[in-house]
């Protein structure tokens, strides 16, 4: 290795560029823990441990890729270590489970069918609102918008990529109902986000 | 086999990026988004939402204020 890529494998450290990284580190912890002080903990871990194991970093991968993986590893041994007491305390019991699974049912009529005004309409390029600011405050809302054990595990499958396998064992779930709880997400979310953003967008 | 209606189709389009589905479930499934527009877009809309997440792990969420 030449001096020239050695340097250019080092992360870059300079206060912009951490401050830029934390924010968006902080919305992806956010949306997992539902909760803004453990948020801020766990990406203060990931950026400590960034700082002191540089070395691994190497170039192998974009600075920005390098550091989301070490926080979403933070993040998954955090639910891990705590997943029997999350079973016990909120997720075991059926009825809690099953609680604010039947309010996305009013979304269609008694045929199966969707309500008029809850059909899902056209979107207007969605790579343009992911470009903007106002779209992720929107996708936020929504998702907090969720209750919160569909959110988790929505959230765990989807941002940090567990497979369902995982989850259910984690959460103590069974199979067909994570598969019911990632559906109500995605109803509920799509909903939301088709209201709160896209209506106006697409018209 | 009674007619899929749109409950159980966008039921299926979130289980499709869980689980194989059956030639059967697919089939119908392709017969009723053939005819309607609200789950045809709901399939495209789930796809948005796949995007947002891959965004979202890879920290590319910081767009135009």
């Amino acid at each position: 290795m030449t001096n020239a890529s050695a340097q250019a494998a080092s992360p870059p450290w300079d206060d912009v560029s951490i401050t830029v990284i934390r924010r968006d580190m902080l919305r992806f912890a956010r949306m997992q823990l539902r909760d803004s002080g453990a948020a801020e903990d766990m990406v203060q871990e990931a950026l400590m441990a960034a700082m002191t194991s540089a070395k691994s970093f190497a170039g192998r991968s974009a600075f920005k890729t390098w550091m989301f993986a070490i926080l979403r590893n933070k993040i998954v041994d955090h639910i891990r270590a705590s997943s029997r007491e999350i079973c016990g305390a909120d997720l075991a019991g059926s009825s809690d489970m099953d609680a604010g699974l039947e309010e996305f049912d009013v979304l269609f009529n008694r045929r199966g069918l969707w309500n008029p005004d809850d059909r899902p309409a056209t979107w207007a390029d969605p790579e343009a609102s992911f470009e903007q600011d106002a779209f992720w405050t929107v996708f936020d809302l929504c998702m907090n918008k969720l209750p919160e054990h569909i959110a988790r595990v929505y959230t765990m499958r989807e941002l940090l990529e567990l497979d369902t396998a995982e989850i259910c064992a984690e959460l103590g779930i069974t199979r067909s109902n994570c598969f019911v709880i990632l559906h109500r997400a995605r109803l509920g979310l799509r909903e939301c986000l088709e209201n709160r953003w896209f209506q106006g967008e697409a018209r | 086999m009674k007619m899929m209606n749109c409950k159980d189709a966008t039921q299926l389009m979130s289980e499709r990026y869980e689980r194989t589905l059956s030639l059967r479930e697919l089939l119908s499934l392709k017969v009723h988004t053939a005819m309607c527009k609200g789950c045809s877009n709901y399939g495209q809309h789930l796809d948005v939402l796949r995007q947002a997440s891959a965004r979202l792990r890879a920290g590319n969420t910081s767009g135009e204020p």
